[in-house]
């Protein structure tokens, strides 16, 4: 069959096109180039490409398969920088992969497949497609290290259809690199990529700064009954559930403080003890895989943490779930419920109204 | 293979080619006193001979570099200290980029320059304007010899970039009255890695060299010449000149893509013979490309970026294409297109323009 391959130029994504076209697949190598990376790391002469596009039109040299780079940074820039921003400024802390994942890819690079005649668009992420009676569903990775499944909860039944997930079913990331070693890939050793793709520098309140200059505003760090106890450089540098940049105000006694909730139009943060929290969210934009059902099941809030027990009720086109025990969730975050290995669905957790 | 992309580079002349493993063997350099290096210097004299011969400039006058880029950039730099800068708004970028704060001339929706804004802007004292003869994207020509008296007649200098026209159709610097003509070898069956700057006796007097190094032509591009690669452009030169019959097969490439939807940018302005620049409304350039050069038919669009991505075209969006700028691709015929290669690019086109109606409803 013909399939697209999403490169990205790292291990994983090359270790997909590589396996496919042992495979006797017809594999197109297309790399999205996203956003400037000379204007990006800031250095006068550095290519408009970086080094990742280049590593990805290498392997498809060696691999002997078509390759192109596809220019997405207007899409990238409105989809994922400006929601990331616009997220930060009203409180949230947003999670640009989903929304990456969500539009450029998901949506625009399997519409490519599509107009290209392409079966199936291929990525390297780490989750399996299984398909079950009901058409493909969307499992786990079987290394739960490596698993990406969160990041995916948006990917539409659809988009789902067309999907190919190899390095899902593969045991663990030594795995892959053998597996690339093996293919002679230019990049069996480059080391994983890390943090947000767009802010290579790790400081992603300044990337949020130029589109919101009012998410970096100083204000005051209060309790929740309104007593100041520090100031703050700016609601973007704070999480819900983080004592990060807290400063002394982590200190209450022998207590230790962490923000409990985000307020922008009062640019504030609020902070409280660790053991506070919520049994209540709601979701906006949900995306059921299953369903929609009332379902128990069992959701993450964040990436990397260890799933709650909880029961989701659907409401149009959100969701309310009802946590088995209090937990603080970051506004912006996904929930993404779990049934097992399989995703049933997910939202994005939605700020609560301020109190008072 | 289907090569319709002579407008990046053109398909090499056969006694290009020969001449390049010619002068491969010659193993002298030019500078060189001895005989080897006596027959390296008669090589690239008898090529600047040629190309002062062809264009209208005088042999002194020929300055090797290693590209059309290079020839644009001496110009700009050699030619524009101290002077105000115009650069049309279509220019390619090896003009763009070299002419930084330069004023731009607007052009007309059929991307022809605007005289009357030249004669307007030029009342303003000592200036150079660059003006390329013709367009890359849509092969569409400038009146530069209109341009050039203007200019004449207002003590300013214009430079031409050529690299489209040289060995399409006739091109002489005297006869056009301009001050400098930039020539690239890979663009009319040459290889790539020579192109030359040709000077007007007024010019060729003030130029100052960009790299002085050796000494080289004149002391006006240091650095020892590119002897197999002049040597076949210069070879290039004397069997092409005119691909005036290629209009014919470029319009039959129109007809057919135009029956499926598509829609001609600068058809209405004189062109090459060579190119056309057709948009399919709705269809995302890159995609265009894409699908043709999986169906083994290969063309472009906009300007490749180094890092092969289609970047959304500057030339048509000064010429108000709108939404259609971003869908685009340049069809140019290479000098031994055939009607067998106008066929194959009819039918991928028309198969893909079905393809890509269907999935977008």
């Amino acid at each position: 069959m013909r399939v697209l391959v999403a490169m990205s130029g790292g291990v994983d994504s090359s270790t997909v096109a590589g396996l496919l076209a042992e495979a006797g697949h017809d594999v197109i190598g297309v790399t999205l180039q996203l956003y400037d990376h000379g204007a990006v790391v800031g250095r006068k002469g550095a290519c408009c490409a970086g080094q990742d596009i280049h590593d990805a039109r290498r392997v498809a040299d060696h691999l002997g398969i078509p390759h192109y780079v596809i220019d997405a940074e207007a899409r990238f820039r409105s989809a994922v920088m400006a929601s990331f921003a616009d997220s930060y400024a009203n409180g949230e802390t947003p999670v640009p992969c989903v929304r990456c994942n969500q539009t450029v890819k998901f949506t625009d690079l399997i519409q490519l497949s599509r107009d290209l005649g392409c079966d199936r668009m291929a990525t390297g992420h780490y989750v399996q497609r299984i398909d079950g009676p009901q058409g493909a569903e969307l499992h786990r990775a079987v290394d739960p290290g490596r698993d990406q499944s969160w990041f995916l909860f948006a990917t539409t039944r659809a988009q789902l259809e067309q999907s190919l997930f190899p390095l899902g079913a593969m045991p663990d990331k030594l795995h892959v690199r053998d597996e690339a070693a093996r293919l002679g890939l230019p990049v069996a050793a480059k080391p994983d990529s890390q943090d947000i793709c767009f802010v290579p520098s790790g400081s992603y309140a300044d990337q949020v700064g130029k589109l919101r200059p009012d998410a970096l505003m100083p204000g005051e760090i209060v309790t929740a009954d309104g007593a100041v106890v520090g100031q703050h450089g700016g609601i973007a540098r704070y999480t819900v559930g983080q004592a990060k940049r807290l400063g002394t105000a982590t200190q209450d006694g022998g207590t230790r403080r962490v923000v409990l909730a985000l307020d922008p139009a009062q640019r504030r943060v609020v902070v409280g003890p660790a053991t506070g929290g919520t049994r209540h969210l709601r979701l906006r934009e949900v995306n059921w895989l299953a369903g929609p059902a009332r379902l128990r099941c069992r959701v993450k809030l964040r990436a990397r943490e260890t799933p709650h027990d909880a029961e989701i009720v659907p409401t149009g086109t959100g969701a309310g779930v009802i946590l088995d025990e209090a937990a603080l969730p970051a506004p912006g975050q996904a929930c993404v419920f779990y049934d097992g290995e399989r995703v049933m669905g997910g939202g994005f957790i939605e700020r609560p109204a301020m109190p008072g | 293979m289907i090569y319709l992309d002579a407008n990046a580079t053109e398909i090499i002349r056969p006694e290009a080619r020969a001449a390049v493993l010619a002068a491969l063997d010659l193993t002298g350099n030019p500078s060189s006193v001895h005989t080897a290096g006596r027959a390296a210097r008669r090589v690239l004299e008898d090529a600047r001979e040629t190309l002062a011969a062809r264009f209208g400039a005088a042999p002194a006058d020929v300055v090797f570099t290693s590209g059309g880029t290079e020839a644009d950039a001496l110009a700009v730099h050699g030619l524009g200290r101290g002077r105000r800068l115009l650069i049309g708004a279509t220019e390619h970028d090896a003009v763009r980029a070299a002419a930084t704060g330069a004023d731009v001339l607007p052009v007309d929706r059929h991307g022809v320059a605007d005289l009357a804004a030249l004669a307007r802007w030029l009342q303003g004292g000592p200036a150079l304007v660059c003006l390329m003869q013709a367009n890359n994207e849509t092969g569409v020509l400038h009146p530069i010899a209109d341009a050039a008296a203007l200019c004449r007649g207002a003590g300013a200098w214009l430079h031409v970039d050529a690299a489209q026209t040289a060995g399409r159709m006739p091109v002489r610097l005297d006869d056009l009255g301009a001050h400098s003509l930039a020539l690239s070898g890979h663009k009319l069956g040459g290889p790539q890695g020579a192109g030359a700057l040709l000077l007007a006796a007024d010019a060729a007097a003030a130029l100052a060299p960009l790299i002085v190094g050796g000494g080289q032509e004149r002391g006006r591009r240091g650095g020892t010449p590119a002897l197999p690669a002049i040597a076949g452009f210069a070879a290039a030169v004397r069997v092409g000149g005119d691909l005036a019959h290629l209009a014919a097969l470029r319009d039959a490439a129109e007809q057919a893509a135009m029956s499926v939807g598509a829609v001609v940018l600068g058809g209405g302005a004189p062109r090459l013979p060579n190119t056309t620049c057709l948009a399919l409304p709705g269809v995302p350039a890159q995609t265009q490309v894409i699908a043709l050069d999986l169906a083994g038919v290969q063309v472009s669009a906009g300007a490749a970026c180094s890092s092969g991505k289609v970047a959304r075209s500057h030339v048509l969006d000064a010429m108000g294409a709108g939404a259609l700028a971003g869908q685009a691709i340049r069809v140019s015929l290479p000098w031994n297109a055939t009607a067998q290669d106008v066929a194959g690019f009819a039918l991928a086109y028309q198969t893909m323009a079905a393809r890509l109606s269907r999935s977008a409803a």
